[in-house]
């Protein structure tokens, strides 16, 4: 194998795994709050349409990227005011939520068919961004350096900060956060609006950097990835990171299949690859630790004060 | 100051409403720099309610609080911390998968460095002889240890008002011995102290004054030591105290539960495994485990009731059949009936009606199936006739559990199974939070299942229960049972240490206090 | 004024059948509003999309023909969703189940009739059965997360689906589509009104609610089940085993996806291309939830939903709205019914502003 080659593999397994980890990376924080949102997938083509809407109206990626993390978010909001406020069950408003972005990107989407952005590509100087060698390093998009950076600093905040201490307590035990005296509701606000806005910002990779144009259902269901990924992670930001790669280096085995022809197997068996490792993985992860380990013990249970 | 005259805290005509009942009153009552002052009153009588407000969880309908003289709204328990209001819950407001450390830190409304709230938190341990570890997870904890990290919590926030809500429901007399004087002590520097508790012969150790609640009304506020623990037991149920008829003479036959050598892994991280569980309780009688919470009570009802299975069929036995090996289902048709503590989602569903809670346990015994279908009248008219021989307050079979009060909910539960005729049944909790009237009904209940032959178990926090209840008596700790003995012989503070188990420190008991035990067995 | 929830103290029964209906109304209310503003002729629309295809006769067929799946797939998943085991995967029973039928025809060749026909949709049947296998498996023996398993394997079954009529049943006269043959007309299903497209799933559509309704309301299974999804610890003392209840519903709600699937191949398209898979897994979802899990509610909500498709691509050529379009509005009664949820065991109501009493002295 080429240093090309490899060059050219690591490029495209860091392209894989950026909108599954930024995606993940929000989930994590949500699920550590005590909240399951499996609206995951509809937030991403949320971020994806507004990403790519905002970039062709001002023709700024970066304010691109705000709009991204604003229509995630914003969609994250319906989501919460029915979970928070009215008790609905967290499965199945996840699901609307996921159905409802889905039909709503492609109305917006609408009026975006046929428009194509310049690729959001890396804003270092030429000379090292499209250096052969030290592309590997330079020649990223700025999205790829904010997932990598958000990686420590998601797990910092979990651990360190007193803000992801109060967010790990509502998580693991609402009432007596309650009753000591947090806004239970308030953190989980917040945390579901991060968690909208990263996996906007996923949704966005797709519709600015991979392929700078809009299409329906764009994210292929890499937000379920994330969810299950954040399961396998074992709500670890380090873990999260690893399994992240692991499943890019999947996709990026089906892209390879597909196009060397060195499979003996139909392209379909590659391209079911990642969802079937996901169900394995997912398995051996709980045959490891079968009462469920990190999970944190209010996950998707509504949070019923006696007031 | 010359504030000697100037109340801690009064409360001037608390009311407080939820839906269909009036939780409080028109409460009334002071409490003064230095006090230990009790609040006494029954399950539901308000006490819980009451202080919450004080501690601005919830906020009164009517009535004022001031705090040193001064009229004063307690928005939340923030603004409670910051006037020098600390409380410590009946049921601990800790995070299970976090540290000491970061459970204290938590309860700080300040940012403190870990480091600096770990010196603090080791000065406070010092002045008041608490021991605690601050890296361990809370998960790894005894009960004892738990309030601990709740006392500690508070009293790092210097309190002139430190209120305790049932503080000793959870621990060994010897815990509860070290926490008296945990107590004395900081009402000796000056803090006040509000003692939520309804047993009778604590407050008279322990409380200068004691303010008796009943249906949301204050009763009467009394010196505790010129009453008896009688006449404050009659003032809080509101009434003469009814004793249980036990039939005179009653026979206890012959060998009907086995219990040999069961043992069971424990259900999860927190969760406890029996360890070699041996017992055996005969026709007619009634034998009690005593025990602190958390000790396997829960492990033990399920393994005898089958929603958990033995490895080994002849651990449970009755009348000679081995049923280790059979499920829940199997075991009813064997005659054996249970009543878990948590009747809400337990022992009953709560959006159920009374006569779909009935199919739940009665369906194989009573016919209630015909090829695979349920026959609705027939639970129908089971659930009415549970409803009228246990007098249970309901609008008839069609009511959901979730409407009834607790103690109706219990009663409904325990006659659904006693009118089965069990050969044995088994109880958790019989009367947690149920009225004093409930608790009586069933106790005679029981005791009148008994007469009629069936061979019965109490699992019970309330040793004064079972002491009054039971025939004969074991101790659960850690998932062991203590042998047997005879309730008439039992020794109070033996079964208190049984209870601390190796938590207990043998050095305790020699200062035991002597009116404590001299209540117990009262 | 301050909005305030008060527990009732039974749930109450009218909000059970009053707010699928206020979900419903309230979803075309907000269309009007929401279309007016996007310049589009809301009335119209929305009138297009929930009226038109009620009203004019020569649609019901399309209407009948499209709720059949859904109803059915539907009734399976009410049993898993009322006993909190969350099968979000049916899509995939369903492409497994048409498949598997399909497989059926093919193997039968020109042989076809009452038999062959049988034999497709039991086939069906226990292809959807066998994909709800896994998620059983897993969930049960290894605690798996049946949400995420059900889903990855609709992806899956989305790609078996892609190679086998892409590759060994590809139509060999079909112009190299990915596409298998077209049934033989005495291998598909027995239209039941003559000059229709009405075939005989549609019948089974209607009978299969009465018969999930007398299982769920009257057996012993049904009460498991009810139990098992308010309570486990009861059910558990009740004497129900869990594992058996999730591979029960998961089986079920297989089973009948797989069964939908062949129906719909076998009655209404004849032939499975790339565009077989249309979504009839996840809106029947939305399906059981808005019939309030009950059986006919389930019938009832998948007529609904089924007016919506239809009506949708009526609105594409008269008012030019996406096809998406009522994919929203489905998501739309989603919302609201689960928002609503809260009325069957709350009362709301309007009281005055909680600090009536004077503003506290304290600090002051």
């Amino acid at each position: 194998m080429s240093t090309e080659f490899i060059i050219a593999a690591i490029i495209t397994v860091v392209g894989l795994t950026t909108p599954i980890l930024l995606a993940a990376l929000g989930e994590l924080v949500v699920e550590k709050a005590g909240v399951l949102n499996l609206g995951v997938e509809g937030m991403m083509l949320m971020g994806a349409i507004c990403g790519f809407g905002a970039t062709v109206s001002t023709f700024n990626p970066w304010i691109g990227i705000l709009g991204a993390a604003a229509g995630g978010a914003l969609s994250s909001m319906l989501f919460a005011v029915l979970v928070l406020e009215l008790n609905s069950n967290q499965v199945a408003t996840g699901l609307a939520l996921t159905i409802f972005g889905t039909g709503l990107s492609s109305l917006i989407g609408l009026s975006y068919t046929g428009f194509i952005v310049p690729v959001f590509g890396s804003v270092f100087p030429a000379s090292l961004a499209n250096d052969p060698y030290l592309k590997v390093i330079f020649g990223y998009s700025p999205i790829v350096y904010f997932a990598l950076a958000m990686v420590p600093i998601v797990g910092w905040f979990l651990k360190s900060t007193r803000s992801g201490m109060i967010l790990r307590a509502v998580g693991e035990n609402d009432l007596s956060a309650h009753s000591i005296g947090y806004s239970v509701k308030g953190v989980r606000y917040a945390a579901i609006a991060f968690g909208g806005a990263m996996a906007g910002i996923g949704g966005a990779y797709f519709s600015m950097v991979i392929t700078p144009m809009w299409a329906e259902k764009m994210t292929a269901g890499r937000g379920w990835i994330a969810l299950a990924l954040v399961v396998f992670a074992g709500w670890r930001a380090g873990r999260l990171l690893v399994g992240a790669y692991f499943f890019g280096i999947l996709m990026a085995l089906e892209l390879y299949a597909k196009a060397s022809g060195f499979s003996f197997l139909p392209s379909q068996f590659w391209a079911a690859m990642p969802y079937l490792m996901t169900v394995i993985a997912l398995s051996v992860i709980s045959m490891r630790d079968r009462s469920g380990g990190n999970a944190p013990a209010c996950l998707g249970k509504p949070f019923l004060p006696s007031t | 100051m010359g504030t000697e005259t100037t109340a801690r805290l009064e409360l001037k005509s608390i009311t407080k409403r939820f839906p269909g009942v009036l939780a409080n009153d028109q409460v009334s009552f002071s409490v003064q720099p230095g006090e230990i002052h009790a609040l006494l009153g029954e399950n539901g009588a308000g006490k819980s309610t009451l202080v919450k407000m004080i501690y601005g969880i919830m906020q009164p309908d009517g009535g004022e609080i001031r705090w040193n003289g001064e009229r004063i709204v307690v928005a939340n328990p923030k603004a409670a911390r910051r006037l020098g209001i600390g409380m410590v819950f009946q049921h601990f407001s800790l995070f299970e998968a976090m540290t000491v450390l970061e459970n204290i830190a938590l309860g700080m409304d300040a940012k403190i460095p870990a480091r600096e709230l770990e010196a603090r938190i080791k000065e406070v341990m010092t002045q008041y002889g608490l021991k605690l570890e601050p890296h361990r997870i809370v998960s790894t904890l005894s009960v004892g240890e738990r309030q601990r990290i709740e006392i500690v919590r508070a009293l790092l926030l210097n309190p002139k008002l430190l209120i305790m809500d049932e503080p000793t429901s959870v621990l060994t007399p010897q815990e509860v011995e070290q926490l008296f004087i945990v107590l004395r002590q900081l009402a000796s520097e000056g803090c006040s102290i509000l003692y939520i508790s309804h047993k009778l012969h604590e407050i008279k150790a322990l409380c200068h004054t004691a303010t008796i609640l009943r249906g949301g009304k204050l009763v009467d506020t009394c010196n505790p030591s010129v009453e008896t623990s009688r006449s404050m037991a009659e003032k809080m149920i509101g009434g003469n105290l009814k004793t249980i008829e036990k039939a005179e003479g009653r026979a206890i036959g012959r060998e009907k539960l086995i219990v040999n050598r069961l043992n069971m892994p424990a259900r999860s991280h927190f969760g406890v495994s029996l360890k070699d569980i041996t017992f055996t309780v005969r026709e007619g009688e009634i034998f009690g485990i005593a025990g602190v919470a958390g000790n396997g009570q829960n492990a033990l009802l399920l393994a005898l009731s089958g929603e958990t299975l033995s490895e080994d069929e002849g651990a449970i036995t009755v009348d000679g059949a081995k049923l280790g090996r059979l499920t829940a289902k199997q075991r009813r048709l064997a005659g054996v009936s249970s009543v878990p503590e948590e009747r809400n989602g337990h022992a009953a569903v709560p959006e159920f009606t009374l006569a779909d809670n009935s199919v739940l346990t009665a369906r194989d015994r009573l016919g209630m199936v015909k090829i695979g279908l349920i026959d609705q009248r027939a639970a129908k008219t089971y659930a009415g006739e549970v409803i009228s021989t246990f007098a249970v307050k309901a609008l008839g079979p069609g009511s959901t559990a979730g409407s009834l009060s607790g103690g109706n909910l219990q009663k409904y539960i325990m006659g659904r199974e006693i009118m089965q005729n069990p050969a044995v049944l088994v109880v958790s909790q019989p009367t947690w939070g149920v009225d004093a009237g409930a608790a009586a009904a069933i106790h005679q209940a029981l005791v009148d299942l008994a007469a009629a032959g069936s061979a019965i178990v109490v699992i019970s926090q309330d040793l004064d229960e079972l002491l009054s209840l039971c025939d004969t008596l074991a101790v659960i700790n850690e998932g062991r049972l203590s042998p047997a003995m005879k309730v008439a012989d039992a020794d109070i503070e033996e079964i208190g240490l049984l209870m601390g188990g190796v938590h207990g420190d043998p050095a305790a008991t020699a200062n035991l206090h002597p009116e404590l035990a001299h209540a117990h067995q009262a | 004024m301050r909005i305030k929830l008060e527990k009732r103290p039974e749930p109450s029964t009218v909000m059970q059948f009053v707010t699928p209906v206020a979900s419903v109304l309230l979803t075309m209310l907000i269309g009007v509003i929401v279309f007016d503003a996007l310049g589009i002729k809301g009335g119209r629309a929305v009138t297009d999309i929930f009226l038109t295809p009620l009203l004019a006769t020569y649609k019901w067929q399309d209407v009948a023909v499209k709720a059949a799946p859904l109803i059915i797939i539907a009734l399976g998943l009410s049993i898993g969703n009322r006993a909190q085991i969350w099968n979000i995967g049916a899509e995939g029973q369903y492409i497994i189940g048409a498949l598997a039928a399909a497989g059926v025809g093919i193997a039968a060749g020109g042989a076809g009739g009452g038999a062959i026909i049988t034999l497709m949709i039991l086939a069906g049947i226990v292809g959807g059965t066998l994909w709800a296998v896994v998620p059983a498996f897993l969930k049960t023996r290894l605690n798996v997360n049946e949400t995420l398993t059900t889903l990855m394997l609709t992806y899956v079954a989305l790609q078996v689906l892609g190679y086998l009529v892409g590759g060994p049943w590809k139509d060999p006269n079909g112009r190299n589509f990915p596409a298998t043959a077209p049934l033989h007309a005495d291998q598909t299903l027995p239209i039941l009104f003559p000059g229709t497209t009405v075939h005989l799933g549609v019948a089974i559509a209607l009978i299969l609610p009465f018969v999930f309704w007398i299982i769920m309301s009257r057996s012993v299974f049904g009460y498991q089940i009810r139990v098992v999804g308010s309570a486990p610890d009861a059910a558990r003392h009740g004497g129900f085993d869990a594992k058996q209840t999730i591979w029960l519903s998961l089986l079920i709600a297989g089973g009948m996806a797989g069964l939908a699937g062949a129906l719909e191949f076998a009655g209404a398209l004849k032939a499975i291309n790339l565009g077989f898979p249309s979504g009839y897994g996840f809106t029947a979802i939305i399906v059981s939830f808005l019939g309030r899990l009950n059986p006919i509610g389930c019938l009832i909500a998948g007529i609904v939903l089924a007016v919506t498709y239809v009506g949708g691509q009526i609105a594409q050529t008269t008012v030019h709205i996406p096809n998406s379009t009522a994919g929203i509005f489905q998501a739309m009664m989603l919302f609201f019914i689960l928002a609503s949820d809260i009325l069957i065991r709350y009362r709301v109501r309007f009281v005055a502003s909680p600090k009536a009493t004077p503003l506290p002295a304290a600090g002051e």
